[in-house]
Order: C-alpha cells, then sequence, then structure tokens
C-alpha cells in the first residue's frame, strides 16, 4: 500500500505540512518495502484550482492513504470520489512519525464528505 | 459614446453617479445603463420595474466515457483545477473552469466536447421612458465575472450613449467593463484609502489610454491631496459632491439626488458636458 504525506521538504525525516493542495513536499511511502519517494509540489504557488490537481498527483503516484493536516472541499470530494483515504495528523513531527502514528491506529480520519 | 463609471475603492458612489446621470440624461436622450458590478448589481435598487433575463452560459468540459483512458493530460494542463484524473474516472469542477478549450485540445482519444452551462444572467428592464437597464447577474459560487460582463455589454451594443457601472478594484472584472469605453469616471472620497484606492485606478485607465477625469465624492472642503494628484496627474476634476446629511438622507432611500434635490440635476448635465470635453468629440 502507498501512503501520501504532506511534507515540508524531501524524505521521511521532513516535518509535516499540515496544508494539503500547498504542501511544499509529498512523500509517497510503500509500507510493503518502506521505500519513501519524495516530490517536490509544482502547486505550491498556484493561483488556485490546487486542491483537484494534487489528488490528482496522489492518483497518479498509486496512493490510497493520504496523511495530511486538512482537506479543502474540492479535495475532499477529489479524494471520495477516487476512494483516497484521508488522515488527520495535527503534531509537529515528521512523516515517519505520522506514518507510526498511522500505522498504530492512532490517527482520525478527515471528514471528506 | 460609451462612459464608464469606476474607481478602484468600493463604497465611494459609482453607482450614485451612475444612477443619476442616467437619469438625468434620460431627460433629454436615449441612455443605456449597464451594470457591470455583476457580483452586487445594485442600480436596479435607483430603477425598480419589471425585467426580462437572458441566461448567461460558458463553455465546460464533458468527458466521453467511451473514449477517455484516464492519462491526466487534461488534468495536467488544466491549471484551474477544473479536471481531476484518477484511476477509473474523471472528476470535473465545472465552477473552476475558465472556458479556455485546453482540455480538449491536449485530449489525445478526442474524448473532451464542450458544452454549455449557466453562471448568471443579464437583466433587462426600462424603468424610464428613455433609460434602458442592463444588470449583469453572476450566480453565487461562480468566478466568471468577465463573462456575464462580456453578454451585458454586448445586449446594450448599438446603442449610441452607454453608461458602464464598474465593479470595485483593478482586477478581470474592470478591465472587461473599460473594454472599448471612450471616457472613464473615476469617482473617489477625500480620504486616505480612497486616494490610494484612486492612483490605482488611474493607473490602470491610463494604461489603457482611455481619457478620464475624477468625481471627488462626500468631499469635506478639505480635498487638497486628491486635488494636487490629479494636477500631477493630468486628470480634470470633473464635479465634487459635498459631504452632506441631506444627499445621504435620499441615497439611505434609494433615491435619486438628481430627482429629489433642487439644482442636481443640472450639475449631473454639467457632469455630461465636462465628460464630453474630456473626450474631445461631439457626443
Amino acid at each position: 500500500m502507498i501512503v501520501g504525506i504532506t511534507a515540508r521538504a524531501a524524505g521521511t525525516d521532513a516535518p509535516v505540512e499540515q496544508r494539503f493542495g500547498r504542501a511544499p513536499y509529498f512523500v509517497f511511502v510503500d509500507t510493503e518495502t518502506g521505500k519513501a519517494e519524495s516530490i517536490e509540489n509544482p502547486l505550491v504557488d498556484a493561483a488556485g484550482g490546487v486542491g483537484p490537481r494534487a489528488v490528482q498527483m496522489f492518483s497518479e503516484h498509486g496512493a490510497t492513504v493520504v496523511i495530511t493536516g486538512q482537506v479543502g472541499g474540492n479535495a475532499a470530494r477529489a479524494l471520495e470520489m477516487g476512494g483516497i483515504k484521508a488522515y488527520a495528523y495535527r503534531g509537529s513531527g515528521s512523516v515517519a512519525d505520522a506514518l507510526a502514528e498511522y500505522t498504530a491506529g492512532n490517527l482520525q480520519l478527515l471528514p471528506l464528505a | 459614446m460609451k462612459i464608464a463609471i469606476a474607481s478602484g475603492k468600493g463604497g465611494t458612489g459609482k453607482s450614485t453617479v451612475a444612477a443619476n446621470l442616467a437619469c438625468t440624461l434620460s431627460r433629454s436622450r436615449e441612455v443605456v445603463l449597464v451594470d457591470c458590478d455583476v457580483e452586487e448589481p445594485n442600480l436596479h435598487l435607483f430603477f425598480p420595474g419589471s425585467a426580462e433575463d437572458v441566461p448567461v452560459t460558458t463553455p465546460v468540459p464533458e468527458i466521453d466515457p467511451a473514449r477517455c483512458n484516464f492519462c491526466g493530460e487534461c488534468g495536467k494542463f488544466c491549471r484551474f483545477g477544473a479536471l481531476s484524473v484518477l484511476k477509473d474516472r474523471v472528476i470535473l469542477f465545472p465552477e473552476l473552469c475558465h472556458s479556455c478549450g485546453g482540455c480538449s485540445l491536449v485530449c489525445p482519444q478526442g474524448a473532451i466536447k464542450e458544452v454549455p452551462r449557466t453562471i448568471g444572467r443579464v437583466a433587462c428592464s426600462c424603468p424610464l421612458p428613455s433609460l434602458t437597464l442592463v444588470s449583469g447577474v453572476l450566480n453565487e459560487g461562480e468566478v466568471m465575472a468577465p463573462t456575464v460582463i462580456r453578454v451585458a455589454k454586448l445586449l446594450a451594443e448599438g446603442h449610441p450613449l452607454i453608461l458602464y457601472d464598474a465593479s470595485p478594484g483593478i482586477a478581470c472584472p474592470v478591465i472587461e467593463t473599460l473594454e472599448g469605453v471612450d471616457a472613464c469616471i473615476l469617482v473617489t472620497e477625500s480620504t486616505p484609502f480612497g486616494l490610494h484606492d484612486l492612483r490605482l485606478a488611474a493607473e490602470v485607465v491610463e494604461s489603457t489610454g482611455i481619457p478620464a477625469g475624477v468625481v471627488i465624492n462626500r468631499s469635506d472642503g478639505r480635498d487638497e491631496e486628491t486635488l494636487e494628484f490629479c494636477r500631477e496627474r493630468g486628470l480634470p476634476i470633473l464635479m465634487t459632491i459635498p459631504f452632506s446629511r441631506e444627499i445621504a438622507a435620499v441615497q439611505n432611500r434609494g433615491g435619486l439626488i438628481c430627482r429629489d434635490l433642487p439644482g442636481w440635476e443640472e450639475r449631473f448635465a454639467d457632469l455630461f458636458e465636462a465628460v464630453v470635453k474630456v473626450v474631445g468629440v461631439s457626443p
């Protein structure tokens, strides 16, 4: 399973970014192999409509789970229709910390509808 | 002749000037007044009456599911996020679409065609014998104000004298309103805020090359800074409306000072003559 996490920098040591579509980086972690791939988000300074476009990027990378702080309305609709689950991480820890919390079952689902 | 009334700052009195100018001119000739403040049109409050609605549509993409293979090109192309391509479906956000048509051009499958979607309407009425009011109305939640403005202006086209009441600000809706006009009246008030935004609006109008002049509204008689700015920029003062409880009272009940207070019909007729002089041609 691939988990996409919004981050302020590349790598699993980077702090988690609370914003979804405007996060500087997306870190995709394959939970079976433990391999992580970091993507610089080209939408950071986009004028608008970042939510649906970010969801398309998560979908392209095969993510079925997203960990972020919060998502906007358009992103929520796209995530829901794409069957991608979004979990809230509101702590100040790293991508690895957020993933550990998720694996331990400590994260709440973000309401998408 | 086509005259736009703009300001930069909101609440300076654009609609007051537009409505009184239109009402005054309609006593002697045919006038069309176009409300281009489509996000919050309110000229109809000065001129109540039954209106005929014309819907405004804009083209948005429709995906042919038989052809789409979810390659994602349209979603990558659209900078407004109007399409999100997932593994097995395309999600459309038509309210984010700016109708550029790019998605249908980049689609390698020819799976996208454009279909009309209603985003607003234009309400046309004849509230006074020689006055036609054309009000653009953008539906709530929509972003394509310029499209509604374009249609409203199109419906007024062909008349010899058209006044356009612009929205506040200096962004796309104002640029769309200024397109093709012969003169612009900039309405300001003598406050630091009024002057700051007048500066912005004057720069925009200057860059379009449209002749312009200034109306100072709610003047307390101490307009030195505004007057100095206008002198520097070569902007003639077309009219000064004093700060007055009497004027505010007429305005606050939706009345027109050119109709309800003595002397103002003449002053708005003079405003028109001053605008004609700014343009430098006969109307």
